[in-house]
């Protein structure tokens, strides 16, 4: 029976390996992209409902400023990406795209802030590969660990943040939420569909 | 018996590996190799119909377009490279256009790799890119391609009874385009 269970061991590790990675497939980032491989696509439980104020914070970005969501109220609608970690697969490849469409925030109204639990150092050298500065604020919940991941229950067991989407309306109430699984990247259309009903329940 | 079932579980387990492994870890196109069977469908835009010669069908495959030779970008609005790369490409587009010899003989395309329908038309607003563009939003036409990094070329020479073969097949941006364009008369002009 052991045997059978290293022969069933061996066996998934064999398949895990030979997995092809499909996300992270910019060329920019080379040979420099860790594959945790795929992971459990949920692993917390919300604790913020649509409807309800969004829990406020205040986080350093990589710009050196501090950014507090409640700066936003009554100005921006804030649309907040958390990402699990810098120089993985998915990771990499979602912020880029959110860079080339400034327009559609700028037309909504709103501002996006990029989250994830990995330290400043690591989100300046990770973000400066992806083409020109990010527009919007890159922020670290590094330190005390994942705080504002798990206030919104978005911080995973290993550590990491789910690949996790809120937006919030400028009186500061939640609209939107969305907990992807963590090996997928979120469809684009998602975030514009939500921007654009909140600018038409204006 | 042990042993039958011992090996039998060791024998179902290997089968089931290698035939994953030929599934998932396909290679891209090799040079002077075939490109696999890929289907896209015929663009709503009457003026790609036109450019590509698809008009009448719903679908279509590479060696159906009406050309000489295909150019295929596979690209991502992900991929910073791709976004950076994109006006050159709109310039490769224009000098075959420009190009007497070239034009109607040599079409380019793009292919969104795990990009929907929204994500690819707004790269092709954002960087006003004239040629058609396809979505493979669950990278189903991306893993048959082998899984490349972005931005990835691959070019096709098309026969007149139908066949084809791939004489270009790399990663990343085309460095010096009249370079490329005088590597795609060659191909054009060598049935001549």
């Amino acid at each position: 029976m052991k045997k059978l269970f290293k022969i069933s061991a061996v066996s998934a590790t064999f398949l895990f390996l030979f997995i092809a990675p499909v996300f992270g497939l910019s060329e920019v980032f080379k040979n420099n992209i860790y594959n945790p491989g795929n992971l459990k696509p949920v692993d917390s439980v919300l604790k913020v409902k649509v409807g309800e104020p969004a829990p406020d914070f205040t986080l350093p970005s990589i710009s050196g400023e501090k950014v507090s969501l409640s700066s936003f109220k009554g100005k921006k609608n804030v649309v907040l990406s958390f990402v699990p970690a810098a120089w993985t697969p998915v990771c990499s490849d979602q912020w880029p795209g959110y860079n080339i469409v400034k327009e559609i925030f700028d037309e909504n109204d709103a501002i996006l802030l990029g989250i994830t639990v990995d330290n400043i150092p690591t989100l300046f050298a990770w973000t400066n590969l992806m083409g020109e500065k990010l527009w919007f604020p890159v922020l670290s919940d590094f330190w005390p660990h994942g705080a504002v991941a798990s206030h919104y229950g978005v911080l995973r067991s290993e550590g990491i943040s789910e690949r996790a989407l809120f937006i919030i309306n400028k009186n500061g109430v939640i609209s939107y939420i969305k907990v992807a699984d963590i090996n997928k990247r979120p469809k684009l259309e998602s975030i514009v569909s939500e921007l654009e009903k909140l600018r038409n329940r204006e | 018996m042990k042993n039958v079932f011992r090996c039998l579980v060791i024998l179902i387990c290997l089968i089931v590996s290698a035939g994953l492994v030929f599934a998932t870890d396909t290679q891209p196109p090799a040079q002077d190799g075939m490109l696999p069977e890929i289907t896209l469908p015929v663009p709503k835009n009457s003026a790609h119909q036109d450019y590509l010669w698809v008009t009448g069908k719903t679908s279509f495959t590479i060696p159906q377009v009406k050309a000489e030779v295909v150019i295929i970008e596979i690209f991502s609005m992900y991929c910073p490279h791709c976004q950076r790369e994109a006006p050159a490409v709109n310039k490769l587009y224009k000098k075959i256009e420009n190009n007497r010899k070239l034009k109607g003989r040599v079409k380019l395309i793009g292919i969104g790799a795990g990009n929907s329908d929204f994500e690819v038309s707004f790269f092709k607003k954002k960087y006003r890119i004239p040629f058609p563009l396809f979505s493979d939003a669950d990278f189903s036409i991306h893993e048959k391609l082998g899984s490349v990094r972005t931005p990835y070329f691959i070019a096709v020479r098309i026969n007149k009874d139908g066949t084809h073969r791939v004489f270009y097949s790399k990663l990343g941006a085309i460095k010096d385009t009249d370079q490329f364009l005088n590597m795609i008369s060659g191909e054009v002009k060598r049935d001549e």
